[in-house]
């Protein structure tokens, strides 16, 4: 009986194990459900059109899970208007899920026709693999600029595999009627803005300053990424990182991390353990004065928020010098290289390529900037607030994500991590500093 | 009419085979072969242009070696060694607890039976939403609740501290699964023979005394049992500090277990490419463990205990 017992342990245990063997599927992929084909009366809405044949139905694979409306009441049938015979399918899954469940899906041979880029490595790996297909010919790729492109094309820059679609600015969001309550104005530097911050503790009313660290990206993404390239000079730095002229130990980044440092007092109690969500949440219902922000926040507090809001941008740290800011190519579309519907898929490709598309979905969704070289008008005022720096200031993207989140330890998450340790003040920013530094040196050769 | 005799020379025994196919293919094609091409993935290196190159045992020496990896590994492995002992003295000893509360009776016992259990059906990313609510610093109850009681000043942000943060789990996952320990040191004190305690009574032993010194000698296979279970569930965990921590699991990996640190390899998390050939290897490594659990188990504690035929 004993013996039985102990055998039926050990197959357990092995099957208990066996969950662990990475050929079983990741429970966060679900399997992709088949696009219902849908019969729909598209011929019948244009009787003087050639009977067109079985509509196709494109799916769209995207991290972008808030944009499922926009997509489905704006985006999809502008086009389908103009393409009968073409139905879209907007079929997003969790940001944080996105680029593993893509992968799955490339390699089961069951990802949607047309798939949204994440910028730099993770796409790049996709088009070497071949799931990508390239898109140099496609009618409207010469409307971006080398810039836009940059972050969907091979490192020779002579393949091209998606089209930009949009980029996202850092700033601040705040709280108009808090700011005009107390009698606040806008902060262009960093004296300032520790002035605007100290007068909303000092009151009371508003928490000062609305961030969480628990989900760690924030504050490297909307703190470190938002305010580091006043200090690194944009461009300049992020490029002198990658030839290795400029190390995470040296001033600017330390500097950054060391502001970052002081956020900590001006930040909701319990910031530890306030996730992404919830701070919006918080900002939204109006209990706080500022907001480290993406643009792409926008949308959420249009919806959302009851009170005025607006914007500024990263205060400098002394007056008068040059603004930079974080215009991060962040969006793009690409097509599946084994889609069976590939004309319909590259017409709707040609389709994003056109200002008309730029139109829309700038507009429906503010915060989300196109990279057209085409003018785009923008409605939303806080959009336009946004895109108006960059008249103002010099453009960079997020200094991690070309070539320096390559190898492991990975860069970014690097800087996840020890953002969010620096705002804990569990680590300093000079400790900060070298340890990003090490693990870029363990595998980085400048180039 | 004459019935043929079929069984007189003995025929192959078909029966058998065909009532252990379904098991034996669908462990075989979901489980087995999974786990052989896994530990054969972790043998091998992905190079950059995607080629499968043997690489014999480099990926497990890397991984016990080579600074940036042992850390993570070892960071891994001491916190799921927390984990278990959490679960270890909390969940199994309240669990014996309640269960001997349930076996001395009480007319609402089906209730509480049924309540204790309640959690360990529900999903994980359920419990996780719940107690990332209740914990909340700006909206959960938990504050409020500790203040009622004059305990305000202890409330922290416990899921967000890296000193606290993977007690707090580990506690969240307690709570969720003491039903399972529960019921089966219930079930083994229910099979107990009320004859023995009433000698034990006879002998002029006090609850205390009986339950030591008879109740806890008879229920010790199945102490057993339930320290394997909690072995391997502890040592397979991912779910719950994925659902709560998400896979970096923060802050500073204060939170990060072997299933999460294998995710996190295997599939890569927001800019980090996956890695199979290492995630594989990680993989390997946690069946080894679980293997060196469950044989320490088998060859040490099942062959010193006395078992007694009640």
């Amino acid at each position: 009986m004993n013996k039985f017992f102990a055998i039926t342990l050990l197959v357990a245990a092995l099957a208990l194990a066996a969950c662990a063997a990475p050929p079983a599927q990741p429970t966060s992929a679900p399997p992709t459900a088949a696009p219902a084909a849908q019969p729909t009366s598209a011929p019948a809405a244009q009787p003087t059109t050639a009977p067109a044949a079985e509509p196709v139905t494109l799916t769209i694979e995207s991290w972008r899970n808030d944009d499922i409306k926009i997509w489905q009441d704006q985006i999809i049938p502008a086009f389908e208007k103009s393409h009968p015979g073409i139905k879209v399918q907007f079929q997003p899954s969790a940001p944080t899920e996105y680029n593993a469940a893509l992968n799955t899906k490339l390699e089961g041979g069951t990802a949607g026709d047309l798939i949204t880029c994440r910028p730099f490595d993770n796409s790049l790996t996709l088009y070497q693999k071949g799931y990508l297909a390239k898109l140099n010919d496609l009618k409207g790729m010469s409307d971006f600029s080398d810039v836009a492109k940059s972050a969907w094309i091979t490192d020779d820059g002579k393949d091209a595999f998606c089209v930009p679609m949009a980029s996202v600015i850092h700033g601040f969001i705040y709280n108009q009627e808090a700011f005009d309550k107390l009698g606040l104005k806008v902060p262009t530097t960093e004296a300032e803005f520790f002035q605007v911050l100290d007068a909303i503790k000092k009151d009371g009313t508003y928490t000062p300053l609305v961030m969480g660290t628990a989900d760690q990206w924030e504050a490297a993404t909307m703190g470190f990424q938002n305010i580091g390239p006043n200090y690194w000079k944009g461009e300049e730095g992020r490029n002198a990182l990658i030839k290795g002229t400029a190390k995470f130990t040296d001033a600017p980044y330390v500097d950054t991390w060391a502001e970052l440092a002081k956020w900590k007092d001006y930040l909701p109690a319990g910031f530890e353990a306030i996730k992404y969500p919830d701070a919006q949440s918080y900002f939204a219902l109006g209990k706080g004065a500022i907001y480290p922000a993406g643009s792409w926040d926008i949308t959420t507090f249009n919806d959302q928020a009851k009170f005025k809001f607006s914007a500024f941008k990263p205060p400098v740290p002394n007056a008068g010098d040059q603004c930079y800011i974080s215009d991060h190519t962040d969006i793009a579309l690409g097509m599946n290289s084994k889609s069976k519907n590939p004309e319909a898929a590259k017409a709707f490709l040609e389709w994003v390529a056109t200002p008309e598309f730029a139109e829309i979905y700038s507009n429906a969704l503010p915060g989300f900037f196109t990279l057209q070289n085409a003018k785009v008008d923008l409605k939303d005022p806080v959009a336009k607030e946004f895109v108006s720096w960059r008249d103002q200031c010099k453009s960079t993207i997020r200094n991690s994500y070309q070539i320096l989140s390559r190898g492991d330890p990975n860069l970014e998450n690097e800087l996840w991590r020890l953002s969010a340790g620096v705002i804990n003040g569990t680590i300093t920013p000079e400790e900060a500093g070298k340890e990003a530094q090490a693990g870029l040196d363990k595998w980085y050769k400048p180039q | 009419m004459q019935t043929p005799n079929v069984h007189k020379s003995r025929s192959f025994p078909w029966h058998i085979l065909v009532f252990l196919a379904p098991a034996v293919i669908v462990y075989t094609v979901f489980m087995i072969i999974p786990l052989i091409d896994s530990l054969r993935l972790s043998l091998y290196a992905i190079t950059p242009d995607h080629q499968e190159v043997f690489n014999g045992l480099n990926n497990y020496v890397v991984l016990l070696t080579d600074p940036r990896w042992s850390a993570a590994f070892q960071n891994a492995f001491w916190n799921n060694v927390k984990f278990f002992i959490v679960h270890m003295v909390v969940q199994n000893s309240i669990g014996l607890l309640l269960a001997s509360l349930l076996v001395a009776g009480g007319r609402a016992r089906s209730v509480y039976r049924t309540l204790i259990f309640a959690p360990t059906v529900l999903s994980v990313v359920i419990i996780g939403f719940i107690w990332n609510l209740i914990l909340s610093p700006l909206w959960g109850v938990g504050e409020g609740i500790l203040k009622a009681v004059g305990l305000g000043a202890l409330f922290a942000p416990w899921l967000g501290l890296a000193s606290s943060a993977l007690t707090t789990l580990s506690l969240i996952s307690v709570w969720q699964f003491i039903g399972i320990p529960m019921l089966l040191f219930y079930v083994a004190l229910l099979g107990i023979p009320e004859e023995l305690m009433e000698a034990a009574r006879v002998d002029g032993a006090g609850g205390w005394t009986a339950f030591w010194r008879i109740k806890f000698p008879l229920i010790l296979p199945t102490v057993g049992i339930v320290a394997i279970l909690t072995f391997v569930g502890n040592f397979n965990a991912f779910d719950l500090i994925y659902t709560v921590k998400g896979a970096q699991a923060g802050p500073q990996f204060a939170t990060d277990i072997m299933g999460t640190f294998f995710y996190r390899t295997f599939f890569g998390s927001q800019l980090q490419l996956g890695n199979p050939a290492m995630g594989a290897t990680v993989a390997g490594m946690m069946l080894f463990i679980i293997l060196a659990g469950v044989a320490v188990y088998l060859f040490f504690w099942q062959r010193r205990i006395a078992t007694y035929d009640l």
